[in-house]
């Protein structure tokens, strides 16, 4: 234990997050010739691949709310969400101008139109779109899915000018693994003590993992988690709800303060996947591809942009999040125009109303500033909650 | 000066035999589907982009095309209300509206262009080509019906080529989940000569399908290629592909195409023949089908004609050379969903208008942005901005809707079209367009 407050260990992150020139990513790229940092959209790309390559995986989820958009309305229609326009802001401003790779994860129409916008307005930047299977079978999906796999590889492989072993990626796959026991860990004591460690605080602290190495992150959760358990903050009287919808377009920061003001204790969300998409601690003591390949199949979390091929299946990650959690509700959040999150909703809810679980939903754009309508209406959820329970 | 457009029978809504052919087949069809629970023909519902028909038959199944089914609904004005209903029951207002007019025609008692009740699925054959909706669309159709759903992914061709690990992978899926699936499904064993015999017949009504769309290369273009193209792709987007029904419809529509070129004839409209042509534009996305003739009329009432389209390629490019080949059937099927416009990249999407523009001799680019489509309007104005770099044409932008009426403002795309076509006048003139 290093003797870092939550308070000391959160402005560090908050200072990451804010930080839009990527600064700590251009450091880490300086301090030693020769090497690369690949940018990645959300929602999952094996960063394991790119950290065996020896380069840094950088997380982009667009500009929130401090960026201002000046190039990037110019590429898309009012009726498309904000994450591109934004993403696209940063790459026309200069900011990702130290990046040698960008990799588009097939999380939707948009993000996958984005891959080839890329490619026409950076033809000098590698650009992957990263096809996943959405088919489970090892011999089906996992064949092709270790195929995309190979081709990334390659192309790493050029960027870096050496091969990358098995053995480098077996270790990758380990200090990946802690990372994402930590995040369990994490997440674990949100559930148990919310009021030791705040959403929106988490929430920063498992950010940083997408512009920190993550060896560095892994330090940070650990320090985090040990000041947060350690320090003593007041229980409030407040609800345990369930966060989902938030996996690409992130909400300011204020909007999920806002919720906890409103009186929810956030134990359980969707921010950040590409940390914590595969659930179970993958082996690293065979071929690290196939492993990687079986932990995606059949160990990883449900989300709208995901074919669920078993409809008794559908939506029941919320209901285990909620058993796992003690929630009592569920908010769905999720961005305006967001096809992928605006249609598995009713999905979702119709599980939900089967299950007798309270929801409210509302939508918002990563640049949202009126926060009132939506601390009102978290309010009434939550005060509906506590009269619920208390009937 | 004014184009002329010739009317045979003045308030009549005018249409070439094959247009009449056309229409004749899908009402046959959709009898067909109907009928299905009295005769004991099995349903599968699928989408356009990637539409296995040939495989279909295989398995003595009936095709039904929710889109098409969604763009029934919009020529006759249903969509409007199929989509508030759909909203009512908590849909979104921001989503694809082509999946709302499908649910809420679903909750309004299913009824087909046909006026009769069309049937339920017996399986749903998620064909994920081109477009994520469609497979949110498949698990909210399977969570009504409870009928088995099959998955087949098509890998998005970012590259810009197909990779054997892509044909690999749909390969494996077809052999693997989607043909045993559908025997099970349909009782029938799965016969590969079948196929064969299908993709054979596929293959032929394709090259007169190719010979009609490159029919607008002449001047003047004997065909609309977008609002004209509609009615043209119909059977082999939909339920005919694979049939000797679709030869002799593609057989007969190039004869009367040829005869149109000979005599130097213009596009049929609804109004009767557009001599005249002034404009020749390519355009790009969907049309809206809610206001389909208005709409149209404002294209040929000033004498533009579309020689060319991105729309018409949703479900195939046979123009670049694709055929279905019997002595590769599954492989063949695999190219063909790969193929489709929707699963191409924005630099093959950017190409393909270019390459458009310059073998059409159009001049310029539209680009009908679809409100609620994110497979084709997401980066939209980046393509709009490079085929107007690399041909030097003007293009220009409108925003619809594919069959949400409240989206579609005529005297918006009137003033837009006017001023576009101002634009090309400029253009032509030497004077640019600059303003
Ligand atoms: S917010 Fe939704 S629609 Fe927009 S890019 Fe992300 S997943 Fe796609
Ligand atoms: S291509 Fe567009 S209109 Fe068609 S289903 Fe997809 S989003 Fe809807």
């Amino acid at each position: 234990m290093t003797g870092k407050t939550t308070k000391e260990i959160v402005a560090r992150a908050e200072a990451l997050y804010d930080d839009l020139d990527f600064t700590a990513a251009r450091a880490w790229k300086e301090a030693e010739p020769g090497r690369h940092v690949i940018g990645h959209l959300p929602i999952y790309v094996p960063r394991e691949l790119i950290h065996a390559a020896g380069m840094l995986p950088l997380g982009i989820m667009g500009g929130g709310d401090r960026l201002e958009v000046i190039h990037g309305d110019a590429y898309y229609q009012s009726y498309i969400c904000r994450i591109p326009r934004s993403t696209i802001e940063l790459g026309l401003s200069g900011r990702l101008d130290f990046v040698s790779g960008m990799l588009f994860p097939s999380i939707c129409d948009v993000i996958r139109n984005l891959s080839g916008m890329w490619m026409t307005l950076f033809p000098d930047v590698y650009v992957k779109y990263f096809d996943t299977p959405q088919t489970f079978e090892d011999e089906i999906g996992g064949q092709f899915y270790i195929g995309e796999m190979r081709e990334l590889l390659e192309g790493l492989e050029r960027i870096a000018g050496r091969k990358v072993t098995d053995d480098d990626i077996n270790a990758s796959i380990a200090v990946y693994n802690e990372n994402r026991a930590l995040l369990r860990e994490l997440y674990a004591l949100r559930a148990e003590l919310p009021w030791q460690a705040p959403a929106s605080e988490a929430y920063l602290v498992a950010r940083a993992g997408l512009v920190l190495p993550v060896e560095e992150h892994n330090a940070m959760l650990r320090d985090y988690i040990d000041a947060a358990r350690a320090t003593r903050r007041p229980i409030k009287d407040n609800a345990k709800v369930i966060l989902t919808g938030m996996f690409c377009e992130q909400p300011p920061l204020n909007l999920i303060k806002s919720l906890e003001l409103a009186g929810c204790y956030v134990v359980d969300d969707d921010f950040m996947l590409v940390a914590r998409w595969l659930t179970e601690e993958v082996p690293t003591d065979g071929d690290p591809l196939e492993a990687l390949s079986h932990a995606f199949l059949h160990h990883s979390m449900s989300t709208a942009a995901k074919y669920e091929p078993d409809e008794a299946e559908k939506g029941k990650f919320l209901i285990r999040a909620m058993e796992r959690t003690g929630a009592e509700g569920v908010i769905f959040a999720s961005t305006s125009f967001c096809d992928p999150a605006l249609l598995d909703r009713p999905m979702l809810q119709h599980v939900l109303d089967e299950a007798n679980i309270p929801y409210i939903a509302f939508k918002y754009a990563e640049n949202s500033g009126q926060m009132q309508p939506i601390r009102e209406q978290a309010g009434t959820f939550v005060d509906s909650i506590k009269l619920w329970s208390a009937a | 000066m004014k184009p002329t457009i010739v009317k045979a029978r003045p308030d009549d809504v005018q249409k070439d035999a094959s247009m009449i052919l056309q229409k004749e087949m899908m009402a046959r069809h959709y009898d067909r589907l109907c009928d299905a629970p009295m005769t004991g023909e099995k349903v599968a519902s699928t989408f356009v982009p990637g539409n296995l028909n040939e495989l279909i038959m295989c398995f003595d199944l009936v095709n039904n095309l929710p889109e098409v089914n969604a763009i029934q609904s919009g020529l006759r004005k249903k969509s409007g209300q199929y989509i508030m209903e759909a909203e009512r029951s908590g849909h979104s207002e921001d989503v694809c509206t082509y999946v709302k007019s499908d649910i809420g025609m679903m909750m309004k008692g299913n009824i087909g262009p046909n006026g009769r009740e069309l049937p339920k699925p017996d399986v749903l054959l998620l064909s994920y080509t081109g477009c994520f909706t469609f497979l949110k669309w498949f698990e909210l159709l399977r969570e009504q019906y409870k009928c088995p759903t099959i998955f087949l992914q098509t890998p998005y061709m970012a590259d810009g080529k197909i990779t054997p690990n892509m044909i690999q992978y749909m390969v494996r899926q077809l052999k693997e989940d989607v043909i045993p699936t559908l025997e099970e499904v349909s009782g029938v064993k799965f016969d590969i000569d079948r196929l064969r015999e299908y993709l054979k017949k596929s293959a032929q009504a394709e090259d007169d399908l190719v010979a009609v769309l490159q029919s607008a290369k002449h001047k003047p273009s004997p065909i609309d290629a977008y609002f004209g193209g509609i009615y043209y792709i119909g059977p082999i987007f939909g339920a005919f592909r694979g049939t000797d029904d679709a030869i002799e419809y593609y057989k007969f529509l190039r004869r009367e195409v040829e005869e149109r070129i000979a005599k130097g004839l213009g596009p049929i409209t609804p109004d009767g023949t557009m001599e005249g042509e002034k404009y020749r534009l390519v355009v790009e996305g969907p049309p809206n089908y809610t206001s389909f003739r208005q709409f149209w009329k404002m294209f040929y009432e000033e004498g533009a004609t579309v020689v060319a389209s991105s729309y018409t390629k949703v479900g195939g490019t046979y123009d670049f050379g694709f055929r279905h080949d019997p002595d590769r059937p599954l492989e063949s099927l695999a190219e063909y969903c790969l193929n489709v416009y929707t699963n191409r990249s924005l630099p093959m999407r950017i190409d393909m208008l270019v390459n458009y523009i310059n073998e059409y001799e159009a001049d310029g680019l539209l680009i009908n942005s679809i409100k609620s489509c994110n497979s084709f309007s997401a980066g939209q104005l980046l393509i709009m901005r490079e085929v107007e770099k690399r041909t030097g044409k003007p293009a220009a932008f409108i925003e619809t809707d594919l069959v949400d009426p409240r989206y579609f403002s005529a005297a918006n795309v009137k003033n837009r079209l006017e001023s576009y076509f101002q634009m090309v006048e400029q253009k032509r003139s030497g004077k640019g367009a600059a303003a």
